[in-house]
């Protein structure tokens, strides 16, 4: 049974297209997958689709009804949980609940039972008179889950459940969602990560507001059976990788622990490759399936990391002992203690409010430690924060780029920042424009510049004064699969050069990039090893994310 | 409309003012506040003014005129023999004006020539006037008490406010500016909020239509407004001795029909901004501005410029202020009242067929 029929559906805004002519059906009693990177208009079908919009052309029909003119019945049968936590802070779990119970009408003879099933199935029950401000990301995205399940709709739409969750939380929300549609509930799950795409039954892959692909995922990852495979070489893993992705007939490549993933090109068979030791084929991703419908991912060659000077000195490195930063009543970071190596990759993991910015921004010298120790490049960043800042590039996670500035003036901005004068300044420019290929938006303001663009000005800012230690907070946020490894192409060049990075992010497979991987969960790190290691703990075959819950369910809940 | 989802909604909006500090302050600490400012701080009345005396005799009379200016209760009087004693004082501030009883006193009183002098200080007019005028007046009154001449005598009598207490005027005035800020600062507020906080996109998606989702808004902060009157009001009479001499159910009557421009202006107001500082700076703008200095508060209407004077017709803090003159202090006008509760809830209908409008239930 169809429930969501879509024709030809336009929307624009100013003048940028968010979605352009998307036609497909959606079917009930299926969980279906609304898949693509930031900006390629999920939030606004989906709004379209809850009657919160009004197409610009085409139509929609949604459980029978089109949502521009009989919005008021629609809103009887669609349950919609936006990506923003949508109900109030300041009243508890119960008020939020009895609220939408009576603005969606539930018969008062109903009441207890439902509310007793919605909490049962949440596992909200505990906390009903807890603010739903005080609930943690997890919870409150069930708590949302709930409130839009008030009168059993036709049809769920969840625009990104699964941002800000933690992995157990998540898990619960797939129980969750497949339990609805087993009861024939049309569910649409709206995701970047393209490895939720491969739990859905359905997916509708959008890219810049076009429908690239639509089927079971399964259909688009079959057609790249013996194409994917694992690559174990003697030598340096991300001088492998950049080796493997100048080759023709490499379709994609990217680091996997010990090993790099290569996809071929179709009919194209792996090469010999010397000084690889062991080759194993392996069942494609639904991420090399949408690399591939897009032609393929950028190759492993980084201009920007060869202008890097070799750093040879053996303190840029960044330690940190007992780091401890509390919140009133509230520890944020929990006696953290790590070191990372000269050259290394190290990677912060951990769902929002786990505790990973705040250790960051310790480190930075950007907030002052409750307690505990931080070297930076050989300094305590106590004694002398701001010795340790030249030493370090940090780009942060909205990039601080200014809208007003052009890109020229940025980058000038951020090298006289540095202390670089005169020809130096002017030389060090010209050098991160040629690398990094910025030279035609040079008048263009970074705010009309595309998310991938943002990204590579916010890097080039960050290396201007060429810092042995980079920080990267949440670097590759919402960004597309291919601009993602175009970034990681760039880090790897810096680390071979002998730059130390340390990284946070959510995003369980960059962690594969990392050289080891600290998890941190409510404030305290729960394991410190290689991304192999991680992912051995869990069990052979077990993906990163698997890791990281059989990690923290070995916590035990407190 | 379902009453149901109407109560649910005022319901929802209440608990979320009585959790709210912000909300709470303004509308029983920010009124306290006012009051006391206006009625401590902002007096217009002039009392104690430092004037300095130049006494250059010692004739008797010359004396007992000295002895007049220091006698009243509008100014302070700093003696001195010489000018140059009190010229400095002058300059810096120290006394606001000063009057040179000159040596040749006594003659000039059989001549019938000017008396005496008066200087005062040109920078601050409403001073140099009262100045230059209560010195006049003291100076008449101490004639004909020596039956010396026998001008006219002026006697002002002052109706209603007989003691010109300014403060008998600003109370009821800051009740206006209460409610104005209870009114259109804070229903503009807390819908920005929502619209800030993702609740409204969620709020959007369920059944409830926009009629239901505004009176929702206001109606708890109508009886928020009300309950501030009643406040202030009760503080305005055993605290600030404001006399009310109609009734209160005449005063909640009027402060009703004001509450009517001022939630739908706050509406208007949010409908268009959706976030919560461009729906403060234009509630103060739009609001509190006009209310304070176009209606009648502190500036008096029929001095103003006639295109300014035509633009107060469009404040409904005008017509509220006015009604509340008269009901403090002269009692229930209806033919008055009728009027300006008429003006208020013209304007009021005004502003919600704007909002209406201009809400929409779409995220566009």
């Amino acid at each position: 049974m169809t429930a969501i029929v879509l024709d030809n559906v336009c929307k624009t805004f100013g003048k940028t297209p968010a979605l352009a002519g998307v036609s497909g059906e959606i079917a009930a009693g299926r969980l279906t997958g609304l898949v693509g990177p930031d900006g390629a208009g999920k939030t606004t079908l989906i709004r379209l689709m809850a009657g919160l919009l009004a197409p610009d052309e085409g139509r929609l029909s949604v459980a029978g009804l089109d949502p521009v003119v009989d919005g008021d019945a629609l809103a009887e049968s669609v349950g919609y949980m936006p990506q923003r936590f949508g109900l109030y802070e300041d009243l508890s779990v119960l008020e939020n609940l009895h609220l939408y119970a009576e603005l969606r009408a539930l018969p008062r003879r109903d009441y207890g039972r439902t509310l007793d099933r919605l909490l049962e199935f949440t596992r909200l029950g505990p906390f009903t008179d807890r603010l739903a401000g005080r609930l943690s990301g997890g919870m409150k995205q069930k708590l949302g889950l709930a409130c839009a399940l008030i009168t059993s709709p036709k049809v769920l739409l969840l625009d990104e459940p699964g941002v800000g969750v933690d992995p157990v939380s998540r898990q619960d929300l797939w129980r969750m969602v497949q339990e609805l549609t087993a009861e024939g509930m049309a569910v649409i799950w709206a995701t970047a990560y393209l490895e939720e795409a491969e739990r859905c039954e359905d997916v509708l892959l959008l890219n810049e507001g076009k429908l690239t692909f639509r089927g079971p995922p399964g259909d688009l990852t079959r057609r790249l059976q013996g194409r994917c495979f694992q690559v174990l070489g003697q030598d340096d893993r991300r001088n492998l990788l950049s080796r493997v992705l100048a080759l023709p007939g490499v379709c994609d490549g990217t680091i996997e622990g010990d090993r790099i993933r290569v996809v071929m090109d179709a009919g194209v068979d792996l090469p010999d490759l010397p000084g690889v030791t062991d080759v194993r084929p392996v069942p494609p991703r639904f991420e090399d399936a949408f690399i591939d419908l897009l032609g393929g991912g950028p190759g492993g060659h980084s201009p920007l990391a060869e202008q890097m000077p070799e750093s040879t000195a053996r303190d840029d490195t960044v330690s940190c002992e007992k780091l401890t930063r509390r919140f009133g009543d509230f520890v944020a970071a929990d006696e953290v203690s790590f070191s990372v190596k000269s050259g290394e990759i190290l990677g912060l993991l951990g769902p929002n409010g786990a505790g990973k910015s705040t250790t960051f921004k310790m480190l930075c010298g950007l907030l002052e430690p409750s307690g505990g120790e931080a070297r930076v490049a050989g300094v305590d960043l106590r004694r002398a924060a701001s010795d340790a800042k030249l030493k370090l590039g940090y780009m942060a996670q909205k990039f601080s780029l200014y809208g007003l500035l052009s890109v020229r003036q940025n980058l000038a901005f951020y090298a006289g920042v540095y202390g670089l004068r005169g020809r130096q300044k002017r030389e060090r420019i010209s050098q991160m424009v040629e690398a990094l290929q910025l030279g035609p938006l040079l008048n263009r303001s970074p705010d009309q510049l595309s998310l991938g663009f943002k990204q590579r000005l916010a890097l080039a800012c960050a290396l201007m004064h060429r810092p042995p230690i980079l920080f990267l907070d949440e670097p590759t946020s919402g960004v597309d699969p291919i601009t993602r490894r175009e970034f990681w192409t760039h880090i790897n060049g810096l680390v071979t050069r002998g730059v130390t990075v340390l990284v946070t992010t959510h995003f369980m497979d960059e962690a594969e990039y990392c050289d080891r991987v600290a998890l941190m969960h409510r404030g305290r790190i729960i394991a410190l090893d290689t991304p192999d290691n991680l992912k051995a703990r869990a069990g052979e075959g077990a993906s990163m994310e698997q890791a990281f819950i059989h990690l923290i369910e070995g916590q035990g809940d407190e | 409309m379902s009453s149901r989802r109407l109560r649910a909604l005022v319901f929802k909006e209440s608990l979320q003012i009585l959790r709210d500090p912000s909300a709470i302050l303004i509308a029983f600490v920010l009124p306290v506040l006012l009051l006391f400012l206006f009625a401590y701080a902002v007096s217009l009345d002039i009392r104690q003014v430092p004037l300095g005396v130049v006494l250059q005799t010692d004739s008797a009379r010359a004396q007992s005129l000295a002895a007049e200016f220091g006698g009243t209760r509008y100014f302070k009087v700093v003696p001195a023999r010489h000018r140059h004693e009190v010229t400095p004082l002058l300059v810096s501030g120290h006394i606001k004006g000063y009057v040179v009883i000159p040596p040749d006193f006594e003659q000039r009183l059989l001549r019938g020539e000017p008396l005496i002098q008066v200087i005062t200080d040109g920078t601050q007019p409403n001073t140099a006037n009262f100045v230059a005028g209560y010195t006049r007046g003291t100076l008449v009154n101490w004639l004909s008490d020596h039956g010396l001449q026998s001008p006219v005598r002026l006697e002002p009598r002052f109706w209603f406010n007989p003691e010109v207490e300014t403060r008998r005027f600003l109370v009821p005035g800051a009740i206006a500016i209460i409610m104005t800020m209870i009114g259109t600062l804070l229903t503009a507020l807390v819908v920005a909020r929502e619209w800030e906080r993702g609740t409204m996109e969620a709020l959007l998606s369920t059944p409830a239509r926009i009629p239901e989702i505004l009176l929702g808004k206001l109606l708890p902060y109508f009886g928020l407004g009300l309950i501030a009157t009643m406040g202030s009001t009760l503080l305005a009479i055993h605290i600030f001795d404001v006399p009310l001499r109609g009734s209160w159910g005449t005063l909640l009557l009027v402060s009703s029909c004001f509450l009517v421009p001022a939630l739908g202006q706050g509406l208007v107001i949010s409908a268009l901004a959706k976030n919560q500082f461009i729906a403060a700076q234009a509630a103060l703008f739009s609001g509190f501005l006009p209310a304070f200095l176009l209606s009648g508060f502190l500036f008096e209407i029929d001095a103003m410029p006639p295109a300014i004077r035509l633009l107060t017709h469009i404040v409904p803090a005008r017509y509220f202020i006015e009604s509340l003159h008269s009901i403090f202090l002269v009692g229930d006008v209806w033919p008055l009242l009728t009027r300006d509760m008429l003006a208020m809830l013209a304007i009021g209908a005004v502003m919600f067929v704007i909002a209406r409008a201009k809400t929409r239930k779409s995220l566009e």
